[in-house]
């Protein structure tokens, strides 16, 4: 059945408006509708934290909101925010530090790490694994990905 | 999995939201932390969904003569951060540390987490430690519950058909503690204590430990760590999960009982 909802919400900086389905959650309409595939889906029920991204300021589960509650949402993605060179000195820090291997949760620990950094909070690394609890990297055994928050921390 | 299809409709009123919600096959959404996994692993199947987060009225913290109100659409990151609640609910302020992780704290609710009633989760332990008052609105009325009359059974609650959770009410208590043992943080509780100190005595409530939040009324009443672990026995029969036996959960809340017991003990 067809329950479409005319939705119109703001994605790294541009306005979109599109029919939405409401089963389809805001990851799904990012990659499958606007080619937006740096959000990445992992389990697609809230646990991996692949989805990361970034609505009205705040970091939440891309797969945990529907698109339609999008609708006058400001919406940012690691593609966002990589071109407003938000996250450069986390993504320098990430390399440097072989904070990643395959990648796959690479943009949604950026997403939950610059949430972080952006607190201007001071964080021990104790903190810093608990801020990025929600986050699974199955590569690295999280080491390399704290140090380089850590690092990037200190740089203020 | 990807959510089977369903209607969606967002609620301006509460007026709007008690004549959507009385339609067939209505569910609410809040913050959806739990709702909407449930729905893309296909365990739900509403034909619509009401979506009240718009109801803003229904996210204020304020204080009133029972107590600190917290609304039902107070999401886990607005009760971490609010002054209020660490000063007039501290145990929910000790509690919220435990609920999930950053990006989901932003969106899931205090409502949602009691009406869905997760026996492993935090609220619905704190809210029976404190007998907090459930605030149930309707569009004749308001109904209160208390949370020992609350939770009937595993995901179950007093709340009846066309009725929509609208805010909590918690007592002042003299001194309270929250524990909780899981295996990575915010995730559930593998065992969970919260215990509060008031002029009428202790109250323990466990979460992890039964098909809702359970009280420890014998433990509870004992003057010594010593008796009050042999009485937790009598209390909890906690069920097994997929990796602790009951024994374990057991003897994990004896553990907890004995940290916290320098808190529930100390003289006045």
């Amino acid at each position: 059945m067809e329950h479409a909802l005319e939705t119109t919400l703001t994605v790294n900086g541009q306005k979109v408006t599109r029919r939405i389905e409401p089963r389809q959650h805001l990851v799904d309409f990012l990659r499958e509708e606007l080619g937006l595939t740096g959000s990445h889906i992992g389990c697609e029920h809230g646990v991996c934290g692949a989805c990361t991204i970034r609505v009205n300021g705040e970091i939440v589960r891309g797969c945990l909101m529907l698109a339609v509650q999008a609708d006058g949402c400001t919406v940012e993605t690691i593609e966002g925010l990589t071109d407003s060179r938000e996250l450069e000195k986390l993504q320098k820090a990430f390399h440097e530090h072989n904070a990643l291997q395959c990648g796959f949760c690479t943009p949604g620990m950026l997403m939950a790490a610059q949430d972080l950094v952006r607190s201007g909070k001071k964080a021990s690394r104790e903190e810093i694994r608990e801020h990025i609890s929600g986050n699974y990297c199955r590569c690295t055994g999280y080491q390399s990905i704290v140090d380089a928050i850590e690092e990037t921390l200190g740089q203020g | 999995m990807k959510a089977p299809s369903f209607a969606y409709a967002k609620a301006k009123s509460l007026a709007e939201a008690f004549d959507l919600i009385g339609r067939p096959g209505a569910k609410i959404l809040a913050g959806g932390q739990s709702l909407i996994p449930s729905l893309n692993m296909r365990l739900a199947h509403p034909d619509l969904l009401v979506d009240i987060t718009g109801l803003r009225d229904l996210a204020a913290i304020e204080m009133k003569p029972a107590g600190l109100c917290i609304g039902a659409l107070a999401t886990h990151s607005q009760i971490a951060r609010s002054e209020l609640v660490a000063r007039h609910a501290p145990l929910m302020a000790e509690a919220v540390k435990h609920v999930a992780h950053p990006a989901i704290r932003n969106r899931g609710t205090l409502g949602g987490s009691l009406a869905l009633a997760d026996p492993a989760a935090e609220y619905p332990a704190v809210a029976l430690a404190l007998n907090a008052t459930i605030v149930l609105a309707h569009r004749r009325g308001e109904r209160r519950v208390s949370a020992e009359h609350f939770f009937k059974g595993l995901f179950d609650t007093d709340i009846r058909p066309g009725e929509l959770l609208a805010a909590v009410e918690f007592p002042q208590v003299e001194r309270c503690v929250f524990l909780e043992l899981a295996r990575r943080q915010g995730d559930y509780a593998i065992i969970g204590l919260a215990g509060v100190v008031s002029a009428s005595g202790k109250r323990i409530a466990f979460c992890g430990a039964g098909g809702t939040p359970v009280l420890a009324p014998r433990a509870a009443k004992e003057s010594t760590l010593e008796a009050a672990q042999r009485a937790l026995e009598k209390d909890l029969q906690p069920p097994a999960d997929l990796y602790h036996s009951s024994a374990t959960k057991l003897h994990l809340a004896k553990v907890l009982l004995s940290r916290a017991w320098n808190t529930l003990s100390k003289p006045h």
